[in-house]
């Protein structure tokens, strides 16, 4: 029914908007912080994580791999597809929280890209070697596990540092930079068929959680792409030396998120598993 | 054997309509001369659509449609390719219960099949090429991959949704355009794909659908300016569109023929074993170019392998295709009927022993009782032709090399089937088998990753997987 423009005015001045409150995304689930602390983003209270917030994650990453990792490439393709069209059906979502008309087609563009690898990493980044014996030998590769992430500010950013990780079957718990941006993802991300725990994501500062999560022992992959100073994350790296995991070092002058990502942002995060079997009657 | 009530599927699903034009630069428009053959329903004969018989001049317009699409086609930056393959994947999902009764009702297949292999195989095929279009740089074939130009595709009748995706994904992932002729008993699941390009706002004229019998698809494949022909059929044909391209520089994939050996050892799981040969001949009505339809059992165990296969054979319901419960349906048309029918009777002329269950068949349509010729000898013609029906050829070895030389005794060199809990013997047969798709402890299992074609004289090229991208890139 149409309205005139007076009765829309009165409207919206008798009517109290209803707000959103931000917390953290854990399990599949929205808690707000253990802490019960919480910071001011742009008028908004938001979670502040703490070191058990984050262990938290851990956990619930961890409860998670098996099952994300054993689902079949397509299925996880479907999965992250399902999070492009998600994506696109929350423009307007985004682009009130700022984010550029250009960087949300490129963020779903990014999440479409990534899907079409579920099924193809493997016959890029593996393949029958040729052993000089009566020998079938295969590698093909596997998700390192759970991997922890600074991710870069923006949607793209985010972005880009989740879907790479996940699409082979990673999970993560990401510490993010833009806490309403990113919390709007998690929505997207609770509503798309991914398993819970897949992605965890933290709003608060990672100066503060991040080291616990680069020395936690159940953490198998540290990526500090979002990691500003280089001094943190050579920190960072030594505290993750104690465990051995991979680290992705804050690429020089920042990430360029208008490149194509290549396979790296992938293969940083794959183990590769090579079997072997006899051959004869 | 239980006996089981009626479970059909509705057919309500599906609107026809009683007549379809080709599908030629984003419209459905008639034949220059208003030719139209029909298509029927093989499990009852009832007409089911006309369809138009796409002529000589039909055919000039799909292949300048084809011709103008490409340009702005081949240029378009492959993620916004990828994005109408992904919608094109959607749609199928989305209609998927149609189509595949639709499938059923114009080829014969069981519900079961089109439902749960034909659709699932269809979208996922879609999805996974769609994926290719923004990657191909990292396809393993050179640094800037270029599309070759106007694809002519030639499809059977016997997947015939599923081999229509197996031409169009990769062929548009990679930025060709195509004329795709489907097979002339069922066109019509080929028509409806081309209202989801509708849906999907493809561009026109980047697929382009013109229905016809061999007449059509000679002069397609003949075409001056198609750039390359895939076809999937008989090896006869093959050879006869190998001759036609022979000369013209345009590039050929063929899918064709198969003979496999489905190879059975005396420490095969025979419950397992018996599951894999049944699948592997009677899935389709075995109609099926990589069908098991020769089966190599082990001497010593074949009383005992026969006797359970005969035990499993006498539970398959043969009837109305729609059925859920239906395990074969119907010979998708007359002449193919009667070309089973034939060499069926040459079978037991030449001396092999014939055995069937026992089984009513519906009294209108075209049915064929799943049978099994014991006693074959490789001189018999069931053991060298192709049946394309579901009639299975039993004949005994008793080391594993005489096992691969009965294999490989045969022009085609599609697929095989290895049975056996020794996994070095199921690597050393497959290493010596001279076919495309080896399948151990299983059979018939296809995945859109997964490369898929022949050896020999069941073709060249290579569809699905990584593979697949070839034959569409110049």
């Amino acid at each position: 029914m149409p309205k005139s423009s007076k009765a829309v005015a009165v409207a919206e001045n008798a009517r109290l908007t209803v707000r959103k409150t931000y917390k953290l995304y854990i399990g599949g689930k929205f808690p707000r912080s253990e802490s019960g602390r919480t910071y001011l983003v742009d008028g908004d209270n938001v979670a502040l994580a703490s070191r058990k917030d984050a262990r938290d994650a851990v956990v619930a990453a961890r409860a998670a791999q098996s099952g994300w990792a054993g689902a079949t490439a397509y299925n996880r393709g479907q999965v992250l597809y399902r999070v492009a069209e998600m994506v696109e059906a929350r423009r307007a979502e985004f682009t009130a929280l700022g984010v550029p008309a250009g960087e949300l087609d490129a963020a779903v563009d990014r999440w479409v890209w990534y899907a079409g690898w579920s099924d193809k990493i493997a016959q890029v980044a593996g393949g029958a070697n040729p052993v000089a014996g009566p020998f079938f030998n295969i590698s093909a590769p596997e998700p390192t596990g759970v991997v922890a992430v600074v991710a870069p500010a923006g949607l793209l950013g985010l972005v880009s540092v989740i879907a790479p990780a996940v699409v082979t079957g990673n999970t993560t718990v990401v510490l993010a930079a833009d806490p309403q941006i990113a919390i709007t993802l998690a929505e997207v991300l609770a509503t798309s068929d991914v398993p819970g725990g897949v992605v965890n994501i933290l709003t608060g500062r990672y100066a503060e959680t991040a080291p616990w999560l680069a020395a936690h022992a159940d953490v198998n992959a540290l990526d500090l792409t979002g990691v500003e100073h280089a001094e943190l994350a050579a920190e960072l790296e030594r505290a993750a030396a104690g465990t051995l995991k991979r680290v992705i070092r804050p690429p020089d002058g920042g990430i360029d998120l208008s490149a194509d990502p290549g396979l790296k942002p992938m293969t940083a995060l794959l183990e590769t598993k090579t079997v072997w079997h006899p051959k004869g009657y | 054997m239980f006996e089981y009530a009626p479970a059909p599927e509705s057919r309500s699903v599906v609107e026809l309509d009683s007549s379809y034009g080709l599908f030629i630069d984003g419209a459905f428009e008639a034949a220059k001369d208003g030719a139209t053959f029909k298509t029927v329903n093989p499990a009852t004969e009832e007409v089911l659509a006309e369809v138009a018989t796409a002529g000589p001049e039909d055919v000039d317009r799909a292949v300048a449609a084809a011709r103008h699409a490409y340009g702005a086609w081949s240029a378009l930056p492959g993620a916004e390719r990828a994005k109408y393959l992904f919608r094109i994947a959607r749609i199928i999902q989305e209609r998927s219960r149609e189509l595949a009764v639709l499938e059923s009702l114009d080829n014969g297949k069981p519900i079961k099949e089109s439902r749960d292999v034909d659709l699932p195989l269809v979208a996922a095929h879609f999805f996974y090429y769609a994926g290719w279009a923004d990657k191909l740089p990292y396809a393993g074939f050179g640094p800037d991959p270029k599309p070759i130009g106007v694809a002519a595709q030639v499809i059977p009748w016997n997947f015939p949704l599923l081999m229509l995706a197996w031409k169009v994904a990769p062929a548009l992932a990679t930025g060709n355009t195509v004329v795709l002729k489907p097979a002339e008993t069922t066109p019509l699941s080929a028509l409806f794909f081309a209202d989801v390009c509708r849906q999907a706002e493809l561009p026109p004229g980047v697929v382009n659908i013109v229905t016809g019998a061999g007449d059509t698809g000679a002069y397609l494949v003949a075409h001056p300016d198609v750039d390359k022909v895939a076809f999937t059929g008989s090896t006869e044909v093959g050879r006869e569109i190998a001759r036609t391209v022979a000369g013209t520089g345009k590039r050929l994939t063929l899918e064709l023929g198969g003979k496999a050996a489905n190879i059975v050892f005396d420490d095969a799981p025979l419950d397992q074993a018996v599951e894999g040969i049944v699948n592997g001949i009677f899935f389709n009505q075995g109609h099926v170019c990589c069908a098991g339809s020769r089966l190599l059992v082990q001497e010593n165990i074949a009383e005992e392998l026969l006797a359970s296969l005969k035990r499993r054979m006498d539970t398959l319901r043969v009837g109305d295709p729609l059925d859920k419960n239906t395990d074969i349906g119907a010979i998708n048309s007359a002449a193919q009927l009667a070309r089973i029918t034939e060499l069926s009777e040459i079978g037991a002329a030449e001396g092999a022993e014939r055995w069937s269950p026992a089984c009513q068949l519906p009294e209108r349509g075209f049915w064929f009782a799943p049978t099994i010729f014991t006693g074959v000898t490789q001189a018999h013609r069931i053991a060298r032709e192709e049946i394309f029906g579901p009639v299975l050829s039993v004949l005994t070895f008793r080391t594993p090399a005489e096992a691969v030389e009965k294999a490989n005794n045969t022009p085609y060199g599609l697929s095989a089937g290895i049975w056996s809990e020794k996994g070095s013997r199921i690597l050393a047969v497959a290493d010596k088998l001279r076919a495309g798709v080896v399948w151990a402890n299983t059979f018939n299992k296809f995945d859109p990753a997964s490369p898929f074609g022949g050896y020999k004289e069941s073709g060249y090229g290579r569809e699905g997987g990584r593979h697949g991208l070839e034959a569409y890139l110049a």
